[in-house]
């Protein structure tokens, strides 16, 4: 029997009444809502291969994202601008995840049964990493040729960089506007592409070995696939995907915190594809883009409302984080409990 | 009978621990102000590791929710300062105050955990994560009244930090406190974290202590012999969870501050970490193993932190202790699913 995710429905009953409640335009909501849309929608696809292949959320998408930053800091560095720019930091990027993915990939078969919180702490690590190059090793032990990125001390990347040279390139391209509400063409159709690719992957043979994995694994051992193989497979594109998410995130944004950018990439993204009525045994595309218009329309108008309903702007802020974490510990605490019971 | 030596991981902590030390010495810091530095830290961190023995021996596996009893001791701490209490006795209440909201939550956490058997480690995380998130809402709109409490702008809303120095801060840590030449030995905080330890200790030794830890060691042969399992694990749960207020009562008042908000969220994985580096090889967990993983893994830390200043890179002991703290759970996932042989 089929039954009917309650998530979008929550999502949508708190959205109304907040939305109510903030006085904003639905112009504004729209129009936040489709930037939001080009901004997250690769983080969450990435999520979806490796829900598919039984591995559960994919918490290490941060790496993904870091990989992206490192890519743009490679750029920026060597002062390449435009969007020769922008496709060399994809490419690094996406090579950095690629050897990434496959570690990741290779450690998550040491600990099956618990891949969740080991990605957690993957990406705990692989932020100290990360740290420890930009912060320490640039301009130490890794040479750096464009000074101003430094800080004053000569050691580590600034904590701001900006991306002058990229910002906003990519949006303006085949920008329409119909009565107010404007529809980056191009980012709509890059978005759609990033989509039709899963789609595809998921429909070739490839796809098909996911889900054997992710429905039984032993049985799919015994089919004669290497599992731990789809699995490795599974978490490269799945940290390639993000990495292209964030390269796509951080040149709509046109500026890196360097240290601070990737963070909560994993949970806001986790929580966006749960809102739209994925669990952690399934997910599909149509989970991720009704995920992240529900929970980003919810993100987008809670500060103003908790602004206006108890004048404290913060309380909306710890809501919807509230709201990120509480919907990611429900959506594990009845899965676990339903899967037992299966 | 094995041999008694500690396991690789441990060795090469060891060794750095010591060529850290090296360096430190090198650069005029001084001996006695390591161990001065180490019982400080020890302090505070000692009971908060100490804390997920219990779940841990009763098969509920590493609390990653460690902040829910975390955030239950801020709570004990921001009532007692807001009534008011001051020095070793504001202390005691603060402890004795935050201990009721710590068994509450540890009963419905306990319950929780129950229905989740076999995944509690990824659902504990995101509990407390929730949970501290949560708490954040009450810390905004509470009615608490104390104006060294509350943002001074406005005048509504807990502060992010409430200095401890004008209610107990170092009540503990300057009772009965002395010296033997330039080292600090403050005999206050040593005894009442010891009568914890003891009590710790005493209880493993009783019935009830037992069945406990033969849940968590067999459950299944517990089972037959008329071990109620899913109470044991909310026993230990409780138990896991109010020592992790305690904790963070010592730690506040020996820090000086309550840090509220954020500041609890990721408290988890340094004490867990730190469980770990000591090594217990089994399912079964010692007290002696936490001691000696929170003195590897504060030492190490400490050291870290006069280095870095030299290297002129000061963030460098922060980013070792996230390095070290993430590669010890890692390991030890990988090496504990590799006892229970899933790697099939």
């Amino acid at each position: 029997m089929r039954r009917i995710n309650p998530a979008p429905l929550f999502f949508l009953a708190l959205s109304l009444p907040a939305f109510f409640f903030s006085e904003l335009s639905l112009h504004f909501v729209v129009n936040e809502v489709i930037i939001r849309i080009i901004r997250d929608s690769f983080l969450v696809f990435a999520l979806i291969i490796p829900v598919t292949a039984g591995m559960g959320l994919n918490f290490s998408i941060i790496v993904g994202a870091m990989a992206a930053q490192a890519g743009w800091i490679f750029m920026l560095d060597h002062k390449v601008a435009g969007i020769p720019g922008i496709a060399g930091a994809a490419f690094a990027g996406v090579v950095i995840s690629v050897v990434c993915g496959y570690a990741i990939g290779r450690y998550l078969n040491r600990v099956k049964g618990r891949e969740m919180i080991a990605t957690i702490i993957i990406g705990i690590l692989g932020a100290g990493i990360y740290q420890f190059i930009f912060l320490v090793g640039y301009g130490t032990f890794i040479p750096a040729s464009n000074r101003e990125l430094l800080l004053s001390r000569g050691a580590g990347i600034r904590n701001m960089v900006d991306l002058a040279p990229y910002r906003n390139i990519m949006d303006r391209l085949l920008l329409v506007d119909i009565q107010g509400i404007q529809f980056p063409l191009f980012m709509l159709m890059l978005t759609s592409a990033g989509a039709a690719t899963l789609k595809i992957i998921l429909s070739t043979r490839l796809g098909q070995k996911f889900r054997a994995v992710g429905a039984d694994r032993i049985s799919a051992e015994l089919a004669g696939i290497s599992t731990d193989r789809v699995r490795v497979q599974a978490i490269i594109l799945s940290t390639v995907f993000a990495c292209l998410g964030q390269i796509i995130f951080l040149q709509n944004i046109g500026m890196v915190n360097v240290y601070t950018a990737h963070m909560n990439s994993d949970i806001f993204s986790c929580a966006a594809l749960l809102a739209g009525g994925a669990t952690i045994r399934e997910a599909k595309i149509r989970h991720a883009i009704l995920g992240i218009i529900l929970f980003h329309s919810l993100y987008i108008v809670t500060p103003q409302a908790g602004q206006n309903m108890f004048s404290n702007a913060a309380l909306g802020e710890y809501f919807r984080s509230f709201i990120a974490y509480g919907s990611i510990a429900m959506a594990l605490i009845i899965n676990i409990r339903h899967e037992k019971k299966v | 009978m094995k041999k008694h030596f500690p396991p690789l991981p441990q060795m090469i902590i060891i060794f750095f621990i010591l060529a850290l030390l090296i360096m430190a010495l090198k650069i005029n810091v001084t001996a006695s102000s390591i161990i001065n530095d180490l019982i400080v830290r020890l302090i505070l961190n000692c009971i908060l590791v100490v804390s997920l023995i219990p779940m841990v021996n009763s098969g509920a596996g590493l609390n990653f929710g460690l902040p829910v009893g975390a955030v239950a001791g801020l709570l004990g701490m921001v009532i007692t300062a807001n009534t008011g209490g001051k020095g070793l006795s504001g202390f005691i209440m603060s402890v004795a105050v935050s201990l009721p909201f710590a068994v509450i939550a540890g009963i419905l956490y306990g319950r929780m955990l129950n229905r989740v058997k076999g995944r509690e480690e990824i659902a504990a995380a995101f509990t407390g994560f929730s949970f501290v998130s949560i708490m954040c809402l009450f810390w905004v709109v509470a009615p608490f009244s104390h104006p060294q409490m509350l943002w001074i702008l406005g005048g509504t809303g807990l502060r992010n930090t409430i200095g401890l120095k004008d209610f107990w801060g170092k009540s503990l840590y300057n009772f009965m406190q002395f010296r033997i030449g330039e080292i600090i030995i403050p005999a206050g905080s040593i005894i009442f974290i010891s009568a914890i330890l003891l009590l710790l200790y005493i209880f493993s030794k009783t019935r009830t202590g037992m069945l406990m830890n033969a849940a968590g060691e067999n459950e299944s042969f517990a089972r037959i012999n008329g071990v109620n399992i899913g109470g044991m694990r909310i026993l230990s749960v409780i138990m896991s969870t109010s020592l992790a207020a305690a904790g963070t009562c010592i730690y506040a008042q020996q820090y000086g501050f309550i840090e509220l908000y954020d500041a609890p969220l990721m408290a988890a994985f340094p004490a867990v970490s730190a469980l770990l580096l000591g090594g217990s090889s089994g399912k079964r967990i010692y007290l002696r193993h936490a001691l000696l993983g929170v003195v590897l893994y504060q030492s190490l830390y400490l050291l870290s932190l006069p280095v870095a200043n030299m290297l002129l890179v000061p963030e460098m002991a922060e980013i070792i202790r996230i390095i070290v703290t993430s590669i010890v759970i890692l390991y030890a996932l990988a090496k504990k699913s590799d006892q229970q042989g899933d790697s099939v």
